[in-house]
């Protein structure tokens, strides 16, 4: 790829007028020099060797041998590949859905003018600051049943109540998405708010002359104002939700048993833990190719597209 | 809620939809608090108050035991000096990837925005797309390419990792920043016979310091709370502090003692909680401006 190519001036110095603009930029192309490198050896370089390595019977050590497509087919009957992909489907359409609700919920009645707006920020906001090895950790804390939450409803003289999604196999996957809705949320409702306060004020002023109902205003007018917003919105949390590792890992360890496996932890474990490299790096090839179906079109129309400066 | 019309005058009496409003957000900060509280009062109980008594109470009898011992003896795996190793690990990794890929982005946002190179666009392109792929598709080329030149698991390693995968976002924001500076300056500056570092050093970098607040707290916050590099890169001698926690939480061998978990897992929260609280409005604009904003 020719990112950055720069035509030695062949002539000596003095020469035309394309020359010595080629020259007054030779500094701006060396000082991307680094950048390109490390765009093809590493996201171009690193990339298609995953993609090739998924190709071979690699297991502890790389192999540059080809068995077709004997990896992805191994891959699509192994039952933790499979559970990792259906829990990532369960956890991103919740988790995505639940933040823009909850987000859009609490961005609309903070713009309600109440008392302690900078409060409620601060506090709807602040998980997102912390890890998610924290977040895991806490929750996991919060969610045992036998010093949390279920023992405190128990306490208070409920006796028969039962909240063990935590250590059952078929809930678990849910007590990740609940400590990732408490992760990003306040994510969503920052972005949403700051979309409604750019809503014109005369629209409301209308909509009361008009003895519309404010929910009415919301759902039919702002909601489609905040297109942009939601997209924002909608792009983080997916990268969140593609990059699930962390919070699994802190949280159950992707158990019980393999209930609560991602597709990310399944990379991980098949390259360094359970040296298969060639049933690891076809996973990765998996997460590739549905991330750039899904974001490919998006990043196009948003970036490429608009050439030059202030695009 | 229906009564409640925002941008208006606030209302001088309560009615039933303020009540509701104010209902709302105060259950919902309840609910955000709830994990915090746990993790403070948890982690000033003894171990007794612990299995006896609520989740919810404040410590009876109120005790930083927890927190002396998971700052400095907690066991990580077989060694048991505390999470003050991951700690001081962190910031070693922290201050060099913060500093190394702030300047990275501030380079190459500047050649971008104000110098055509042929093909800078494409690589622009390509290195946005990269911030879209699972780390998972890069790890294992990496891990060969460092082993080979012999860096891997060191500080070294885990630092060029940090700047590398900060590239696209840092890249971003600061091109960003300068595509809105007036193009005049950067003309004016032409016109005197400014080169191109010295045009970055004396009139754009002196114009930089709002994105570059924004770019320390996106970078400090991130690096910080990085889980899967340093796992994958730092090595054994180099584990930051998350690795550690998630050691000293989910590795401990028969009764887990829940209040140093909890100091523990404060502990590691407390440096991008304390960035958190500074930068205030700052913070929000990072995110929003880094991850997508064109």
């Amino acid at each position: 790829m020719d990112t950055i190519s720069i035509r030695a001036p062949s002539m000596p110095s003095g020469g035309t007028k394309t020359q010595r603009r080629v020259k007054t930029r030779l500094p701006a192309a060396i000082a991307l020099l680094p950048t390109a490198l490390i765009v093809l050896v590493v996201y171009i370089g690193c990339m298609l060797w995953t993609v090739r390595l998924s190709f071979t019977s690699s297991t502890l050590l790389p192999k540059l041998d080809w068995v077709g497509l004997a990896q992805y087919s191994r891959l699509f009957a192994n039952d933790r590949f499979l559970t990792s992909a259906s829990n990532i489907i369960i956890f991103g359409t919740l988790f995505i859905s639940g933040c823009l609700i909850i987000g859009f919920l609490l961005a609309v009645f903070i713009d309600q003018n109440v008392r302690g707006e900078g409060l409620f920020r601060t506090i709807f906001l602040y998980p997102y600051a912390m890890s998610f090895v924290v977040t895991g950790v806490a929750w996991q804390w919060f969610l045992n049943p036998a010093l949390g939450l279920q023992k405190l409803v128990r306490d208070m003289g409920f006796e028969s109540f039962t909240f063990d999604w935590l250590v059952n196999q078929r809930m678990a996957i849910y007590t990740i998405v609940i400590a990732g809705l408490w992760h990003g949320a306040g994510l969503t409702m920052a972005i949403l708010l700051a979309g409604l306060r750019g809503v014109d004020k005369d629209l409301w002023k209308a909509a009361r002359v008009d003895g519309i109902p404010t929910w009415r205003v919301y759902t039919s007018v702002v909601l489609p104002l905040l297109r942009p917003m939601i997209v924002t919105a909608v792009v983080l949390l997916t990268t969140g939700v593609v990059k699930l590792y962390d919070l699994v890992v802190a949280m159950t360890l992707g158990g019980p048993g393999i209930a609560t496996e991602v597709p990310a932890k399944f990379v991980m474990d098949h390259l360094f833990e359970r040296n298969n490299i060639g049933l690891g790096t076809a996973a990765a090839t998996i997460m590739l190719i549905t991330v750039v179906s899904i974001l490919a079109p998006w990043v196009y129309v948003r970036y490429v597209r608009p050439q030059g400066r202030h695009a | 809620m229906s009564a409640a019309v925002p941008q208006g005058r606030r209302p001088h009496h309560l009615t039933a939809g303020r009540i509701g409003v104010y209902a709302f957000l105060v259950t919902a900060a309840l609910f955000f608090m709830l994990p915090l509280w746990i993790m403070v009062v948890t982690s000033l109980k003894p171990m007794e108050e612990i299995r006896l008594g609520n989740i919810l109470a404040l410590p009876a009898a109120m005790t930083f035991e927890a927190w002396t011992k998971a700052w400095s003896s907690a066991c990580t795996g077989l060694e048991c000096n505390g999470i003050s190793v991951g700690f001081w690990n962190s910031v070693r990794i922290l201050i060099p990837s913060v500093i190394l890929s702030i300047i990275a982005g501030a380079i190459n946002g500047y050649a971008l925005s104000f110098w055509r190179v042929k093909g800078a666009n494409v690589m622009f392109g390509v290195l946005l797309l990269g911030a879209f792929i699972p780390y998972q598709v890069f790890l294992y080329p990496l891990v060969r390419i460092f082993s080979l030149t012999g860096i891997y698991n060191s500080l070294t390693c885990i630092v060029l990792v940090h700047v590398i995968f900060g590239l696209p976002t840092m890249t971003l924001l600061f091109r960003n920043y300068y595509a809105g500076l007036p193009i005049e300056l950067f003309k004016a500056a032409r016109i005197d016979g400014g080169g191109f570092w010295s045009i970055f050093l004396r009139v754009i970098l002196p114009m930089s310091t709002p994105i570059l607040v924004v770019a320390t707290i996106l970078q400090v916050t991130g690096i910080w709370n990085d889980f899967i590099f340093g796992l994958t890169f730092a090595g054994r001698e180099n584990l930051p502090m998350t690795v550690q926690l998630n050691n000293i939480v989910n590795s401990t061998q028969g009764e887990r003692a829940y209040n140093v978990d909890m100091a523990a897992t404060m502990l590691a929260a407390l440096v991008p909680l304390v960035v958190y609280f500074v930068s205030g409005r700052w913070f929000v604009r990072g995110i929003a401006a880094g991850a997508v904003k064109g």
